[in-house]
């Protein structure tokens, strides 16, 4: 066993289980598989069911509940339990499957991707779909063409909504035009919000050459691009409720101009053919490599590695498989140094592993992911949860990992083996201080918490 | 038996850290509490200029009526009005220690929240412009040796505005079991030989005493929804600032400003966030007790809304908008603005309130007329521009 079997499983995957340095074989082969195989399904994701019938089924009870409000009737609040319900399956289907997957290197490009392209579960009805959001449309496309995945996301129920785009109306369509007659002070229009967000968070990124008049000039491209509702499932043609939906009498006619290309009106593929080229600018091939090399490998990006990965992305159309080979291949990423922090997903996560344990309870790990910074699918804004040293590595985070970590070795017990278990899960990466430790402590129970507080454990 | 904070020192001694610096007294009595409203709160709900005969047209259904009218603003002054759900700011407002300031924006121009929000904290006009937060470097002069930090952040995380060379403290309430001293001691020596984790051991200890020592406290968090949570946060602030040898600055966080969609107007969305922080203010005040005269808290935002409400009953990303000061010491119950009007031409780039005051004047007056720091350093190290910024004068009593 290598180092490079231990970067391979802690800094590329989720953190190796006991056994899983000894399993793994040639480390670059293992990574590649991962990329070229996306593997068996989990059964754990199988059972969540489908954003648009989720969708369906919380609309009306919270159409109920509206109901039952205006009559003045007081009763047991289905929709939020629903809602509640749906997020706590798919939080913990999610930690689940982190934690015994065997292709953990493909599982942390979808987690990557999922906090790049981020819904916020502190907005209704996030909570319900997000976790969907991430089976549907990241999980398949991870190493596939980023336009795909764009596209995906994009138009999925989740973001839509998110991002307020599925009520966003041009102006100039009939819908706008009606609406200007009927009620003229109301202002029903345009929102500008997802349009600002695919420029500034998921392609281009904020110095990506844009401008104010692109961002309006695109959200009035993106006007129809909605969800579908049971009206437009009776009378417009949508297949179904909780599908995307183009809105065609929403949509705003004519040919737009953006970053000085023109495209003609052809419906919904008018944004479509702007997504394709956003995917392959040389800015969004730059903003992704940098964010993709600082995840992997250094808070400070390895120039030379940013380079490759952004030459890669060009030279290919935006292949993330391809990328993601390139990630493997570059020495920058096998750097003896752990120069990455864990945030606290990935802090919990590698814990679960290293301790072969998987979760059976969402409350509590709702709590502890909370009380360590990182509540599921809840970064708060659709920029994602930071990914840097500055920002998960404050005093009072840090003493948050001690106290679980304490409280993780208390559960562990007096039987834990803590330095044949640290010897198991990092491999040659264990140094000399963190194993002098392990071998003194009072208890295998303190043991365990010396090893996930210490240096080795919360960076990888 | 030996309480938990002796414990602690214990601890620390253990891992041969060397005796503990008495703690020194710090070196003002002025406090200053920095809230912090990330997605940029809408300056023309909270502070609504009802006065400007373009305000009710533009605002349509997002108005807030005059003062006196059903659900309108508490009055400030004949143009400028409170929005209602304000009761205890209101009630400062007419005590004359609050004020508001209108049309003031950081100097960033573009309109994402992220960048704004670094803009706003690092005191540039760019995201990058700084890597370091301005009340980091304003500070620099009133020390923050371990354990005697001027400064300290409530929240899971330090915001960039605190982030730089002087050691600040951290502190977020707890809901995990706590952890036994020994092995607190065994981490603190394995932790010797790197730096950054044991900086960061050594200082969570330091704000884990205060903590329980100040009221008794477990350290740990009580229940409740986020609004009842935030309002635990300013009480908890109070109790770090008003601690004999505590931090005498504190910054909190609060998020969810973004109303793109069904922002409300005296009710509604914006309303009950309004409500809960009015609440949290109040809870901060209370816990403050006759420390307020020597207080001020400084409310921002990264930037305003549009003028106009959006396609779906909200507002989008601006320019201009409103920041609020209330203290003991301050000299308030008026609106500070060189009003640039809602009218037809008046309006930044035909959509947001026009920029009229930078924010850094008021920041800067904060710290020179109330924290007494020197000017000369404001200027070379805070906010180093090219252009001098004035300062807002007279705030302060």
């Amino acid at each position: 066993m290598t180092l490079e079997h231990a970067i391979a499983a802690n800094r590329f995957g989720l953190g190796a289980r006991p056994g899983d340095l000894d399993r793994m074989g040639d480390p670059q082969d293992w990574l590649r598989g991962q990329i070229a195989r996306a593997g068996k399904p989990d059964p754990v994701l199988r059972d969540l069911g489908d954003s648009p019938s989720v969708i369906n089924e919380i609309f009306e009870l919270r159409r109920q509940r509206n109901e039952m409000r205006k009559a003045g009737k007081d009763m047991v609040n289905e929709y939020a339990k629903t809602v509640r319900k749906h997020y706590a399956a798919q939080v913990l289907a999610r930690y689940q499957h982190a934690a015994n997957t065997d292709a953990p290197f493909r599982e942390r490009l979808v987690h990557f991707f999922t906090n790049h392209f981020a819904v916020s579960a502190d907005k209704q009805p996030m909570p319900a779909i997000a976790g969907l959001f991430e089976q549907e449309a990241i999980r398949p496309n991870v190493t596939g063409k980023f336009a795909d995945l764009l596209i995906a996301v994009e138009q999925h129920p989740a973001m839509l909504t998110y991002l307020d785009n599925q009520r966003s109306i041009g102006p100039g369509s009939r819908a706008g035009k009606a609406a200007a007659r009927r009620a003229p002070e109301r202002n029903i229009g345009l929102n500008e919000n997802l349009a600002r967000e695919i420029l500034e968070l998921h392609t281009l990124g904020v110095d990506g050459g844009y401008t104010q008049a692109d961002v309006t000039t695109f959200a009035t491209v993106i006007t129809g691009w909605s969800v579908a509702a049971d009206n437009d499932v009776r009378r417009n043609g949508a297949d179904a409720v909780g599908t995307f939906f183009f809105r065609s009498r929403a949509h705003e006619p004519g040919t737009q101009k953006i970053l000085g290309k023109r495209y003609p009106d052809s419906g919904v593929n008018q944004g479509v053919a702007v997504l394709r080229d956003l995917a392959v600018h040389p800015a969004t091939a730059r903003h992704l490599a940098t964010k993709m090399a600082r995840h992997f490998v250094s808070d400070v990006p390895p120039k030379a590695l940013v380079a490759r990965l952004e030459a890669v992305w060009l030279d290919t159309g935006g292949d993330l498989g391809a990328v993601a080979n390139a990630l493997v291949n570059h020495d920058a990423c096998w750097a003896e140094e752990k120069q990455k922090y864990k945030s606290p997903h990935e802090f919990v996560v590698s814990s679960f592993r290293a301790l072969d344990y998987a979760p059976a309870k969402a409350q509590l790990l709702f709590a502890m992911l909370e009380q360590l910074g990182q509540a599921p699918y809840r970064p708060g804004s659709p920029a994602g949860w930071p990914d840097t040293a500055d920002d998960w590595g404050s005093a009072d985070a840090l003493y948050k990992r001690i106290e679980w970590a304490g409280a993780v070795g208390d559960q562990a017990g007096t039987r834990a083996k803590p330095l044949p278990l640290a010897r198991a899960v990092l491999g040659p990466g264990l140094s000399a201080s963190t194993a002098k430790a392990l071998a003194g402590a009072e208890s295998g129970g303190q043991g365990v918490a010396l090893l996930l507080a210490s240096p080795d454990f919360l960076r990888r | 038996m030996l309480d938990r904070r002796t414990l602690i020192q214990a601890a620390i001694a253990t891992a041969a850290l060397g005796p503990r610096l008495a703690f020194a007294k710090a070196d003002t009595d002025k406090r200053l509490l920095v809230v912090l409203l990330r997605g940029a709160a809408d300056g023309l709900s909270w502070i609504p200029p009802y006065g400007d005969p373009s305000y009710a047209g533009l605002r349509g259904q997002l108005a807030i009526g005059a003062p006196g009218s059903t659900d309108g603003a508490h009055k400030i002054d004949g143009m400028f009005g409170l929005h209602p759900a304000f009761d205890w700011l209101a009630q400062r407002f007419a005590a004359g220690d609050a004020l508001a300031v209108h049309a003031v924006a950081s100097p960033y121009r573009e309109r994402s929240h992220f960048d704004g929000q670094d803009a706003l904290e690092n005191g540039t006009a760019t995201a990058l412009g700084k890597r370091d937060g301005w009340l980091n470097r304003a500070i620099a002069p009133l020390g923050g040796a371990l354990g005697n930090e001027t400064a300290i952040a409530i929240g899971t995380t330090t915001p960039l505005l605190l982030r730089g060379n002087t050691r600040v403290a951290n502190w977020a309430p707890s809901r995990l079991p706590g952890v036994d001293n020994d092995t607190l001691a065994r981490l603190a020596r394995l932790y010797e030989s790197d730096e950054f984790l044991h900086a960061r051991l050594a200082q969570a200890m330091e704000s884990q005493a205060i903590a329980e020592d100040a009221g008794n406290m477990d350290g740990k968090r009580r229940r409740g929804n986020a609004q009842q949570q935030f309002r635990q946060t300013l009480g908890q602030a109070a109790k770090f600032l008003t601690a004999e040898n505590g931090p005498r600055i504190a910054v909190v966080d609060s998020g969810g400003w973004d109303t793109h969609a069904n922002q409300g107007a005296a009710t509604g969305g914006l309303a009950n966030r309004f409500r809960g922080l009015d609440a949290a203010l109040a809870e901060f005040h209370k816990g403050m007790g006759d420390a307020w005269r020597d207080t001020a808290v400084l409310v921002m935002t990264e930037f305003g809304r549009t003028v106009r409400v959006n396609g779906t009953r909200g507002t989008d990303h601006g320019t201009a908008g409103a920041a609020v000061l209330v203290g003991g010491g301050v000299r308030g119950g008026r609106v500070i603005a060189d009003w640039p009007g809602l009218a037809a031409g008046a309006l930044y780039q035909d959509r947001d309130l026009y920029p009229s005051t930078d924010l850094r004047s008021l920041c800067k007056a904060t710290l020179i007329e109330h924290l007494k720091i020197d000017a000369a350093h404001v200027d070379r190290r805070v906010f180093p521009d090219t252009t001098p910024i004035p300062v807002l004068e007279g705030l302060f009593a």
